[in-house]
């Protein structure tokens, strides 16, 4: 049997003073043998979106995170057996070098950039003449408050000394006081303290797990989500209500949204239209031998209406610009396809779609609505949209009141098409029918230009023939 | 040095000529650039300039090729090690291999630079260890190497900065009457900064011995040339009175013969040269950036076909003066740099703790002498001695 030499392979802040980052996906799986400096995950930080490459050379034992969770930098997030041991060992903390406010073997933090004083107080070579404790620390004139934060001066005694006093003092406090309370202040970094008081945490009730006892994210997590138990709530455990943090894709889109619905005066209207004969049309197309492996999706044919008839209605497609008092007429279309991923509402868009073939566009749009499914669009591709399609068909719903993409004039939401009784030909038939949905930006387009422009993509959807007469 | 002194002129004079195939013409989406200075095309094919004759010899021109790289692959693996939590920060100089190797070997031994704090290829050239860059990334020192020895000044972070070191320096050149040229490395962001701009009326004013040398990577961080300049950088100098040249900063023989010559002007008194070397930055400003917020990867796609390595690459195998088993050499030998690299960085000691005591002053001073000594009491007033 060989035996195993297990290394652990920490969050490293790979930016400059990061303290956490999402990990978005593993590219490797227990079993896998690893190269030095292959791509393990990719992991998103408040910066950037990087692979992380492996420290070591060998075979994944675990995977320690999973796909989609938030982790701390300095949490371990993979072993890997790098084999050759001479005996097995219990995994190491990253052994080279260290992360941020982590204490590596030799006893040193490392701090944003590069590593600063060791202050492990254990590890410190004890002074050979013992100086009394009472006595305070050799380099200051007086002891310092405990109740003043101690100043790392980059490894200077001062601080350290500061410190490990100011340790002392909240560890006798501790013990002196009933349990429950801590010392005249509890640790905690910055974030966490935010965090506590925006949930009415109350850091001096918890006991911190971290290092040093400082208390971190997770403890304050653990004392919001389980709360004292009350006598007269024992009886029956009802659901509690859960609380979802607002950020990333969600939080963007909130902050897009409200900004959208109380600047521009939206404006819906609604048409229904028979669509029976785009169907017919989707058919025939799929039939042509230059469209063959061309998925003819009843959303490209509206997509292609909605640029032929955006090419006779210019204003449809621009934007208002408050500080010029302007309106910025686009030279082309950027077409954004509202698209829902796993994580959050995205609406990349398709440059100068205007200029595309309808081949072309079919590949543009899969390619688009692909890649935000699988949550890789790259932000260039997310921004500088014109005018925005909403395809809420898919979900089985008629219609909606889309808000805008923020800075667009219009955008058209796309119900569902369903066979209904219609009147077609002066008698009751099952028709497929589907109704549009456009809302605009009062401020551009007015009541009869966004008229014109809907009542025009639904005359192009009913009888695509009209788009010989665009 | 007139091919230098002429520029100014010349670029009038060449108006009414035929320019004849133009370098950048192969080059897809770049504007045709009738100043800029080639002697390599992006195909590997060699070109030659009126002004800039350039001889080189067969094993240079593999010397070439081989600093590039190593130093690439140095760069690919700090990159990595940054990713792994072993340095703080990274600067890739991606791309501007040939800008970076064609300056820096166009240096002499008693010349001096002034780098950015980008400049791993200059430091290469200038026979600076890798590891000593390193240990300023991990942040256990400040560079390791001695300025003086290696006529390679310490990285210097503030941006622009080293102009004013690099034009002072050359003033005291000048005053020693010493010759030997200076070398100021900046950046395209770094001309919007007031001390460039100032380093630049001093060195014209008193005719100094520096050599500006702008590697134009068309990015300052986020913010592309275009907003930081409405003309070409290489015609500002026109402006501080000294000439400016735009060269192909991927293209390390056109790099190595305009920088040859703006040096040995500068040793011969004639006074600051601009060189403007006209390349991109293929990776991230550092690695705590995300380029794609900024650029397409279009672009990128673009400036990968004008390869510094790859057109030196073609040229050496087309025209027979390297095989195959070179080209592996020097793949097996970049693999074992970057494992000395790793090693180096991952098992890199602390320096002693008297160390920040020295290369303060030129010669110790008697109140640095008493800091030390007492410092070295305190140290060892620990159990188990001084450190």
């Amino acid at each position: 049997m060989t035996h195993a030499t297990l290394r652990r392979f920490a969050l490293p802040d790979v930016g400059e003073g990061l303290t956490e980052a999402e990990l978005l996906q593993w590219l490797v799986a227990v079993g896998d043998t690893v190269t030095v400096n292959q791509p393990l995950c990719e992991v998103e930080t408040a910066k950037a979106a990087v692979e992380l490459p492996s420290p070591y050379a060998g075979v994944v034992v675990e995977l320690l995170v999973e796909a989609g969770a938030t982790v701390d930098v300095g949490t371990p997030i993979i072993t890997v057996d790098t084999g050759g041991g001479t005996a097995a060992e219990p995994p190491e903390a990253p052994q080279p070098g260290g992360l941020i406010g982590e204490t590596t073997a030799n006893g040193r933090t490392a701090v944003l950039v590069g590593y600063g004083p060791r202050s492990t107080e254990a590890r410190r070579r004890p002074r050979r003449t013992a100086v009394p404790e009472a006595a305070g620390p050799p380099l200051l004139a007086t002891a310092p408050d405990a109740r003043s934060k101690p100043v790392r001066h980059g490894g200077l005694e001062v601080g350290r000394q500061a410190e490990a006093a100011a340790i002392r003092e909240d560890a006798a406090s501790s013990a002196a006081v009933a349990p429950g309370r801590r010392g005249p202040r509890p640790l905690a970094k910055p974030p966490v303290r935010k965090y506590a008081k925006d949930l009415g945490v109350d850091l001096a009730q918890l006991t911190g797990t971290g290092p040093g006892g400082v208390i971190t994210r997770a403890d304050v997590d653990a004392a919001r989500t389980a709360p004292a138990p009350r006598a007269d709530m024992a009886i029956s455990a009802p659901r509690g209500e859960e609380r979802i943090p607002v950020k990333g894709v969600r939080k963007h889109t909130a902050a897009a949204m409200v900004a959208s619905a109380f600047t521009a005066p939206h404006v819906t209207e609604f048409l229904t239209v028979d669509v029976t004969r785009m169907m017919k049309l989707r058919r025939r197309l799929a039939e042509r031998p230059e469209l063959a492996g061309v998925r003819i999706s009843p959303l490209l044919l509206v997509a292609k209406a909605v640029l032929l008839a955006a090419a006779r209605h210019l204003l449809v497609n621009s934007s208002w610009d408050e500080a010029a008092q302007e309106i910025v007429v686009h030279g082309q279309v950027n077409l954004g396809i509202a698209a829902a991923t796993p994580r959050g509402l995205v609406v990349p868009n398709v440059k100068d779609a205007g200029r595309l073939s309808l081949a072309e566009l079919a590949g543009a749009l899969a390619e688009l609505t692909d890649t935000a499914r699988a949550g890789r669009t790259a932000p260039a591709d997310l921004t500088g949209g014109t005018l925005t399609i909403t395809n809420v068909g898919v979900f089985g719903v008629d219609t909606g009141t889309p808000i805008l993409n923020p800075g667009e004039a219009a955008i058209l939401a796309f119900g569902a098409i369903a066979e209904r009784p219609w009147v077609h030909k002066g008698e009751v038939r099952p028709r497929q029918v589907t109704t549009l949905a456009l809302s605009f930006d009062h401020r551009i387009v007015d009541g009869e230009l966004g008229s014109r422009f809907l009542a025009d993509v639904g005359a192009l959807l009913a009888d695509p023939g009209t788009a010989l007469a665009f | 040095m007139t091919a230098v002194r002429n520029e100014i002129e010349a670029e009038t004079d060449r108006a009414g000529d035929d320019p004849g195939p133009l370098p950048g013409a192969g080059a897809p989406h770049l504007p045709q650039q009738p100043d800029l200075v080639q002697l390599l095309t992006p195909e590997g094919e060699r070109l030659e300039h009126p002004e800039y004759p350039l001889e080189v010899s067969d094993a240079e021109l593999r010397g070439f090729y081989r600093d590039m790289v190593l130093v690439r692959r140095w760069d690919a693996e700090a990159t990595a090690l940054q990713r792994q939590g072993e340095l703080g920060i990274w600067a890739s100089l991606l791309g501007q291999e040939a800008a970076q190797l064609g300056a820096g070997r166009a240096l002499q031994d008693g010349d001096m630079a002034f780098p950015t704090y980008r400049e791993h290829g200059v430091a290469w050239a200038r026979g600076v260890d890798p590891l000593h860059v390193m240990s300023l990334f991990r942040g256990v020192d400040n560079g390791g190497w001695h300025p003086r020895e290696r006529g390679f000044a310490l990285y210097t972070i503030v941006i622009g900065a080293q102009c004013l070191h690099a034009t002072g320096y050359a003033m005291g050149v000048q005053r020693d009457g010493a010759e030997s040229a200076v070398l100021a490395f900046l950046g395209d962001g770094a001309t919007s900064q007031g001390e460039v701009n100032e380093a630049m009326v001093f060195a014209a004013s008193f005719a100094a011995p520096v050599v500006f040398f702008c590697q134009n990577n068309q990015y300052a961080i986020s913010v592309p040339l275009e907003r930081q300049s409405k003309v070409p950088l290489y015609r500002r100098a026109a402006g501080f009175g000294f000439p400016g040249v735009r060269v192909d900063g991927n293209d390390v023989l056109a790099v190595l013969a305009v920088t040859r010559a703006a040096l040995r002007a500068a040793r011969e008194g004639q006074g600051p040269t601009f060189i403007e070397a006209f390349t991109y930055r293929m990776g991230a400003h550092t690695t705590s950036d995300d380029p794609t917020r900024y650029r397409l990867a279009h672009e990128v796609e673009e400036w990968k076909l004008r390869d510094p390595i790859a057109r030196l690459k073609a040229y050496l195998s087309r025209s027979g003066l390297a095989d195959a088993a070179f080209f592996d050499g020097v793949e097996a030998e970049a693999d074992e740099l970057a494992g000395r690299i790793r090693r180096g960085t991952v098992e890199m000691p602390d320096p002693p703790p008297t160390a920040m005591f020295d290369g303060v002053h030129a010669e110790m001073t008697p109140p640095l002498a008493a800091q030390r000594a007492a410092f070295e009491a305190y140290q060892a007033s620990f159990e188990g001695g001084a450190a």
